[in-house]
């Protein structure tokens, strides 16, 4: 038996309607893919500062940043479950599938959001609580509430929110913002249209039918691919720049030119994309490769600074 | 006030929640005592 005090809890045959969601529900609010993407790139910027952090310090800072961007995420879901419940992509997420309520949802982001940066503050430091708190503000209140359904540049600056990570890593360990921890947003925030983009054209009657002004249905199809081309060159030419800055070595820089080519490439492969393809193949290629850009350039980022790392430590030793 | 009576399912979904709830709980009490633990035995060492 339990209390019924709140009559907004009830169904419209008169009986309960509580919640039936279950932990995986809660869980699904928190979009884990775009989390595992924040703890890499998190992780990346933490393994590239100088300096030292304790492990476990290390491990609650990624918690953290993780659980605040799945607070973010959360609070995204609830602002926009009118939109999602009409597009296919986003027809099953909690909310629009009925299992969680829209308050249940923003009170649990509300949570997350709050624990989180008090926790990554108290624990870590309070700049990074600081940019974490930003980045949340940014994505829900910026991004969500007000660039996503006025601008056809919503991606371009909502962007930002998810290129804040690396930089909240940097700072876990150095308590500053530096030119390096800059680049590593750089490359997510110029990385980012362009992955967008190239959803947004196979996806485009779906946003054209909630309303959202995305590149595509606003500007057209040969405005979208030309900007996809020219962020595709910019992400290509901030990739080489650890290299040119020396945080990073020639053979970092030799692998991201690499990869930034291929970006171009695929990004080209859409440009000769004939108009009105009902397929849109380059498209969907271009969005599959640009989601390993991104891993493989931190990944190589990560990977040669250990090798530095080890390099240097058995100099010291020899 | 009314009472009403749980289905199966309310009942197994609410049970899920207090148990995820639960370790949350004592996740984050585990995480302060470890993290009072390496910030004393680190400010001992300076």
């Amino acid at each position: 038996m339990t209390v019924i005090e709140n009559h907004e809890a009830m169904g419209p045959e008169g009986g309960a309607r509580l919640s039936e969601a279950s932990a995986r529900d809660f869980f699904e609010l928190l979009k884990p893919r775009v989390m595992s993407l924040v703890v890499f790139t998190a992780l990346a910027g933490m393994v590239l500062a100088p300096g030292h952090i304790h492990p476990f310090i290390g491990f609650i800072a990624i918690l953290c940043i993780a659980v605040g961007a799945g607070a973010s995420g959360a609070l995204n879901m609830w602002y926009d479950a009118d939109i999602d419940a009409v597009m296919t992509r986003t027809a099953r997420r909690p909310i629009p599938a009925g299992k969680i309520l829209p308050k249940e949802a923003l009170a649990f982001g509300l949570t997350l959001s709050a624990f989180s940066v008090c926790i990554l503050g108290i624990v870590v430091n309070w700049l990074s609580a600081g940019l974490l708190a930003f980045t949340i503000f940014f994505y829900v209140v910026i991004y969500t509430m007000w660039l996503k359904r006025s601008t056809p540049q919503n991606i371009v600056i909502g962007g930002a929110a998810g290129a804040f990570p690396p930089m909240i890593g940097w700072a876990c360990v150095t308590n500053a913002i530096s030119i390096e921890s800059i680049v590593l947003f750089l490359i997510t925030f110029l990385w980012t249209p362009a992955h967008f983009w190239a959803l947004a054209l196979f996806k485009m009657r779906d946003y054209g039918a909630v309303g959202v002004p995305m590149m595509p249905n606003v500007c057209g199809e040969a405005t979208t691919k030309n900007q996809i081309v020219i962020y595709a060159v910019l992400t290509a030419m901030i990739g080489v720049v650890p290299t040119a800055l020396g945080f990073a070595s020639t053979a970092y820089g030799a692998i991201a030119l690499c990869l930034g080519l291929g970006f171009i490439w695929y990004s080209i492969g859409v440009h000769r994309m004939p108009e009105g393809d009902e397929k849109m193949i380059p498209a969907k290629k271009l969005f599959a490769f640009s989601i390993l850009y991104l891993f493989a350039i931190f990944s190589a980022l990560m990977v040669d600074h250990l090798i530095a790392t080890l390099w240097l430590t058995v100099g010291k030793v020899a | 006030m009314e009472l009403v009576s749980l289905s199966d399912a309310q009942r197994k979904s609410r049970r899920g929640r207090n148990i995820a709830l639960g370790v949350v709980l004592f996740g984050l009490v585990a995480v302060f005592y470890v993290v009072t633990l390496i910030k004393f035995s680190s400010g001992m060492m300076q």
